[in-house]
């Protein structure tokens, strides 16, 4: 295990009490016992209060636009094989504004971690509903309640082939710590949602909330997360009883593979010899 | 008298227009002629009309022109459309089990299955071939290397499709020849060194691969899609990752992350998916991650008309993105700068960490000319990425007089690297501290000083000291030098001046080419000038009169010369 205060960073500028203080300390932790040093892993974000997470960790950090973070991150796949990519990502960030690119890292399946710091609000912009809001919460643009349902991501992940699909709980550090690992060790697209409570301007879905409806998954009978059957039924759990652990695991060939020429390694370390009489013989 | 011949082939889409085109051109360059085709297709995969012309000539070409002294109908809506384009010693070409109603008033040629491969289920290949064949006879050309290219062609297909083709375009080739001696380019020599057919986007992905590219990516739109393609049938050769992106925003970002993490990237679309690529061109430019992005015009707004032509978009690649940043824009006139550019661009986007845009449009990505490898010197090697360490001090943004920071890459050392879309510290954390805004705002512009410094390669032809000059851009170069060199010819001099390095704007060399200049004609394919505003924001310059064209088709000498005479 590497010391902890390798991965310190600036200060955060999150609110006292934020979901994601927590989050951060059980990624440093999982790092740690991973022994990801700080130069071999890089951290991909968009825009949101969970975007600035990599800037709060020592690490390579690319934060880019809202909702491209996924694409980034592909690219980055594609350009260095050896990096170990995590996407740090907002359940509005994600799932609106990014939507289309979630579809095609299923499709892809690169390998890298996807976390999405769902507080089911819009944090960053002061409190509009986002896909994930439950139906019926008020906001200030919502005042007479969200109209329509929320989105069942964890569902059109395993309905997807996701390869690996979990859900962790900042408020359950120590669990959130095994779930982190296991997402970063799994070779292929990791989905790991956690859920985030915003202390600012979710005031449905608070700690308590979630901790009187949350239960380890891996600890019930009948627990199969490679039956697609029954991680699409836990996957869309949500009310009474939210599952938190891994939901679904599906071995895949990853996107990786598709492209031979990666074997050759990083392509910053290519030697190119392409002399222009040869590239010019198709055209005789 | 030089020999100048317009074929122009015509039918709906699907029936065989290409079939014709490429044998056909590919036959008279290695013959030793000079070819140049242009297509002219509409947003369809089956039906509609579509033609390509096919120029030749015992001398070079640099662009189309009007008319048609051979024409191929396979259809009658060819003959009804391109009949009176038929120059007085020109011949009609048709398909009679097509063409209902036999060409009048002009020569013709009928073909059709049962004539040319009588008791064969040849087909269209008996028509295709058999009219490859009868142009030859007419031009008398020996058919022989034509043969031979459609046995390379279609030696996949089975020794029976071989042995149609070949009896076909035998037979027509005898039927061409029993017309008698219209037109002849049996006196062309074959050349020193031999010759080939290119287009400009396929000249471009040369120069791209040449200048290292090793990562594009893309969301297909015409176009663009011509320049993916070239990539990645070279792809598996020369080892390139491609990949296509799930749209053009993704395009955008994919090819920034595979920059950041080391990869030397290029990117494209056409106007309707760069609207959707802008903010990422502010993430490029934010963020210092050098990336080539090619912008492949056609006339819009909004979808416009898919598969015409246009030079519409410079206003727009100026300007996209929020608030001021550093960009090199570059548009190639010809399938030789295209190589060049392909390479410059890679180059200055990774010497100065910053978005370049490489302008290109349908006419420049279609068109196909006659080149040697003379006009493909070979480029420098590129530069290898940084690499080793600086150790664990290291600032992405460190400030430098230049504004350029020296680049790491993610994962090969022990530097840990920060990049951010927001405004941020040389360590690349987001701030809010505006002195630091001001610094680091400064720190990109200053790469302006730098990019400057890169542009200012002027073509220019015809007489420098003419009082007529023509200043244009892109893919009308080559119309306007050969109007310029007709206008000589017909004793009134003049002088062309062509931009293909368009931002920053090299001000001082344009100012100086102009100097004589008495009076000023602007030529571009847009409807309101948009070289002419930044000639004059640059310059002080303003043109005295423009021939502007936006109706989907590329200049032509023709169209150019009417224009100065004001009819256009």
């Amino acid at each position: 295990m590497l010391p902890l205060d390798l991965y310190n960073s600036i200060e955060p500028a999150w609110c006292p009490g934020c979901g994601n203080f927590p989050m951060l300390k059980a990624f440093k932790k999982a790092l740690a016992e991973l022994e990801i040093r700080p130069e071999n892993i890089l951290v991909i974000s968009g825009i949101g209060q969970s975007s600035k997470f990599p800037h709060y960790l020592r690490c390579n950090t690319f934060n880019g636009i809202h909702g491209r973070a996924l694409p980034v991150a592909t690219g980055a796949r594609l350009a260095n094989p050896n990096l170990k990519v995590v996407v740090t990502a907002g359940d509005g960030d994600q799932y609106g504004e990014g939507g289309n690119h979630l579809l095609a890292a299923f499709r892809r399946n690169p390998d890298l971690t996807l976390v999405i710091h769902n507080n089911q609000i819009y944090a960053l912009t002061k409190g509009q509903a986002s896909p994930t809001t439950d139906q019926g919460t008020k906001t200030l643009m919502q005042p007479a309640g969200v109209p329509y349902p929320p989105l069942h991501a964890l569902a059109l992940a395993v309905a997807q082939d996701c390869s690996w699909v979990g859900r962790g709980f900042a408020g359950d550090g120590e669990h959130l710590t095994g779930l982190y690992k296991q997402a970063m060790e799994h070779r292929g697209f990791a989905l790991l949602e956690v859920l985030q409570p915003c202390v600012t301007f979710n005031r449905v879905n608070t700690f308590k909330w979630y901790q009187s409806r949350v239960y380890r998954v891996e600890e019930e009978p009948g627990y199969d997360p490679e039956n697609e059957l029954w991680a699409y039924q836990k996957a869309k759990e949500w009310g009474e009883r939210i599952p938190l652990g891994v939901i679904f695991k599906k071995p895949r060939p990853i996107m990786e593979e598709a492209f031979p020429a990666m074997a050759k390694g990083p392509l910053g370390t290519w030697r190119l010899d392409r002399p222009v009489a040869e590239l010019l013989k198709d055209f005789y | 008298m030089a020999t100048d011949l317009n074929i122009l082939i015509g039918g709906a889409a699907g029936q065989g227009v290409h079939a014709i085109t490429g044998p056909l051109a590919k036959a008279l360059v290695r013959h030793g002629c000079h070819v140049q085709v242009s297509q002219s297709y509409e947003s369809r995969i089956r039906g509609g009309h579509l033609f390509n012309v096919i120029r030749v000539s015992d001398q070079p070409l640099l662009c189309p022109r009007e008319g048609a002294d051979i024409l191929v109908a396979l259809n009658q809506e060819t003959v009804t459309l391109h009949q009176p384009e038929v120059s007085a010693a020109g011949i009609v070409i048709f398909d009679e089990s097509q063409v209902k109603e036999a060409p009048s008033g002009v020569k013709s040629l009928a073909l059709s299955p049962d004539t040319v491969l009588p008791e064969t289920q040849a087909g269209d290949i008996a028509v295709n071939a058999g009219a490859c064949g009868a142009i030859l006879g007419l031009l008398q050309v020996p058919v022989d290397g034509l043969v031979a290219l459609l046995e390379e062609t279609f030696g996949g297909k089975g020794a029976e499709v071989v042995a149609w083709n070949r009896e076909a375009a035998r037979h027509g080739f005898e039927m061409g020849k029993a017309q008698g001696k219209s037109f002849s380019l049996a006196g062309v020599a074959k050349p020193p060194e031999p010759r080939l057919l290119i287009s400009g986007h396929e000249a471009l992905a040369l120069g791209a691969l040449a200048g290292g590219l090793t990562f594009i990516c893309g969301y297909p739109m015409t176009p663009w899609t011509s320049l993916l393609n070239a990539v990645s049938l070279r792809a598996g050769r020369w080892q390139v990752v491609v990949e296509q992106a799930e749209d053009e925003i993704a395009a955008i970002n994919m090819a920034i992350g595979a920059s950041f993490a080391g990869a030397r990237v290029m990117t494209g679309t056409a106007g309707g998916g760069f609207c959707l690529m802008t903010e990422g061109v502010g993430l490029a430019a934010m963020s210092e991650t050098p990336v080539v992005v090619v912008v492949s015009q056609r006339p819009g707004p909004s979808t416009g008309l898919p598969t015409r032509t246009s030079q519409g978009d410079l206003g727009f690649v100026l300007h996209a993105g929020q608030d001021d940043f550093p960009r090199a824009v570059l548009a190639p006139g010809t399938p030789a700068q295209g190589y060049l550019v392909g390479a410059k661009a890679l180059r200055l986007a990774e010497q100065y960490q910053t978005p370049v845009f490489i302008l290109t449009d349908q006419y420049f990505a279609d068109a196909q000319f006659t080149l040697t490898a003379q006009d493909f010197p070979a480029l420098k090697a590129p530069q290898e990425l940084p690499q080793g360490a600086t150790g664990d001090k290291y600032l992405r943004y460190a400030p430098s007089e230049d504004g350029v920071s020296a680049r790491r890459l993610p994962g090969e050392g022990m530097e840990i690297v920060v990049a951010d879309s927001d405004e941020h510290t040389p360590d690349g954390h987001l701030t809010e501290d505006l002195a630091v805004r001001i610094k680091m705002h400064d720190k990109r512009l200053a790469k302006l000083k730098g990019l400057s410094r890169e542009m200012g390669n002027l073509t220019t032809a015809g007489d420098p000291a003419a009082p007529l000059a023509i200043i244009t851009w892109g893919s009308s170069y080559g119309p306007a030098a050969e109007a310029a060199a007709r206008l000589g010819q017909n004793g009134t001099p003049a002088w062309l001046v062509h931009v293909s390095e368009l931002w920053p704007f090299p001000g001082e060399a344009v100012t100086q080419a102009l100097q004589g200049t008495k009076k000023l004609i602007l030529l571009e394919a847009n409807a309101t000038g948009q070289l002419g505003r930044l000639l004059r924001q640059e310059t002080g310059l303003k043109a005295d009169q423009s021939i502007l064209r936006y109706d989907g088709l590329p200049f032509t000498p023709e169209y150019i010369l009417r224009g100065l005479k004001g009819e256009a």
